[in-house]
């Protein structure tokens, strides 16, 4: 597979995660390609922290403004909002972010730990983006799902501890990438899926925390 | 009833060097724009800015940082514009980054006469160094202060001329909150109507916050 069409795999198994009738934070990157791959009879609501919930793909109309115009994503892109959606103001949005009223967000990750621990917003001396809503995502939502690519540049992601700066600590409840799905618990990280292009020795070879193997272990669900 | 309504000249001259300013928007989607330009050309410097973001170099409050006219920023995110990561690389401008959803309650804190709010948000990571801590029902929340500004810039959709201020689309963010918190509060319009012609229900920033209408 080549990148593109790891993270569209990553994107397709974390949207089986998602419920009828849930309310989601999308982060961005490889995140925002959920929204593609939701399967059919499966309606959720996005969530955007910049204000508002029920957001869509923008019309083509929209699409000519640069920065969009009076609707736009949490990256300013043009977007568009469903008929049950709503605007809000940044305290009410982050009520709803904080307050456990999103039922699952997706983000992405630069560092996972076995504790559940993220880093994923800042490195320093390097690349200083700020955390954004991340923060108040990872401490707010119901279910804190991490998609990502297992390795970067061959180096192991998921860690025994966070060597950056934390986003949050204790968070993440689930790690789906291109070699399987992972749950977080108090005994530690368990491997519940892999993919079957992987042995469960590479998945293991490519990972730093101590991976436990679920009783139940099972083929990536596609 | 005293008419609000100034010029945009007249609006940029009550930002003055070594000021604390709030600028609407978010990534520049319900900013200023017209006011930042205008500020841009003026060039008044050494302020701090509060801001969600910094927006990019060519886009929202994103020029006036390429102008170098903040000598300190909070913002949550200054990604988008390369110019803010020189600056802060550099020493040139002081950079505190703040969560999100905390900057917006101590902004809504600072117009709502709160000595802050308390947020697990940031527990366990650098953001709650030099902070205190407090434990309500067993669970560990950050003490965050309060956040005005003596100026706050923002922007509306619609506003009649008392200064209510209707706001379309995702253009609200956090302007209604940066409304309440300053001591002069500055609404460009896109749009200005009599009074009576905003639904008053459909008023989302009262114009009672508001001093001056561009």
């Amino acid at each position: 597979m080549d990148k593109i069409e790891t993270q569209n795999f990553i994107a397709k198994r974390v949207a089986k995660e998602l419920k009828d009738g849930d309310v989601v934070n999308l982060g961005i990157g490889l995140p925002t390609l959920v929204g593609n791959h939701i399967p059919d009879g499966v309606n959720i609501m996005l969530q955007s922290e910049n204000g508002y919930i029920g957001l869509t793909e923008a019309k083509d109309d929209d699409k000519i403004f640069e920065h969009g115009k009076n609707v736009v994503n949490a990256g300013c892109k043009p977007a568009g909002i469903r008929i049950e959606g709503a605007f809000f103001d940044s305290a009410m949005s982050f009520a709803i972010i904080r307050g456990g009223h999103v039922d699952a967000t997706v983000l992405g990750a630069l560092e996972v730990d076995e504790k559940g621990s993220i880093a994923n917003w800042i490195i320093p001396g390097k690349m200083v983006p700020g955390m954004g809503g991340a923060m108040d995502l990872l401490v707010g939502a119901r279910k804190v799902i991490v998609a990502m690519e297992h390795t970067s540049r061959g180096k192991a992601k998921i860690l025994k501890n966070c060597t950056l700066p934390l986003t949050a600590e204790n968070a993440v409840d689930i790690i789906i990438t291109e070699m399987g799905v992972m749950k977080v618990t108090e005994k530690g990280i368990i491997l519940k899926e892999y993919n079957p292009e992987y042995t469960v020795e590479q998945i293991k070879e490519a990972t730093e925390a101590e991976l436990l193997i679920a009783n139940d272990l099972c083929q990536m669900q596609q | 009833m005293a008419n609000k309504i100034i010029d945009i000249k007249g609006a940029a001259n009550l930002i003055k060097e070594g000021m604390t300013i709030m600028v609407g928007g978010f990534l520049g989607n319900g900013s200023p724009h017209k006011l930042i330009d205008v500020l841009v050309e003026k060039g008044v410097s050494n302020l701090t800015l509060i801001c969600n973001d910094t927006g990019f170099t060519d886009y929202g409050v994103g020029k006036m940082v390429v102008n170098n006219q903040f000598q300190r920023i909070i913002a949550t995110h200054i990604g988008t514009n390369r110019e803010t990561g020189r600056q802060l690389n550099e020493g040139i401008t002081k950079v505190e980054l703040v969560p999100q959803g905390t900057l917006a309650e101590q902004i809504r804190s600072g117009g709502a006469g709160l000595g802050g709010v308390l947020t697990p948000t940031g527990i366990g990571t650098i953001v709650e160094e030099g902070k205190d801590k407090i434990i309500i029902n067993n669970k560990e929340y950050l003490i965050e202060k309060p956040l005005r500004a003596d100026v706050a810039i923002i922007a509306g959709s619609i506003v009649d001329t008392f200064g209510n201020v209707y706001y379309e689309g995702s253009t609200r963010n956090f302007n209604p909150l940066m409304a309440t918190a300053a001591d002069i509060v500055i609404v460009e319009a896109e749009q200005v109507v009599e009074a009576g012609m905003l639904k008053q229900e459909n008023v989302v920033t009262p114009g009672l916050f508001v001093d001056y209408v561009v």
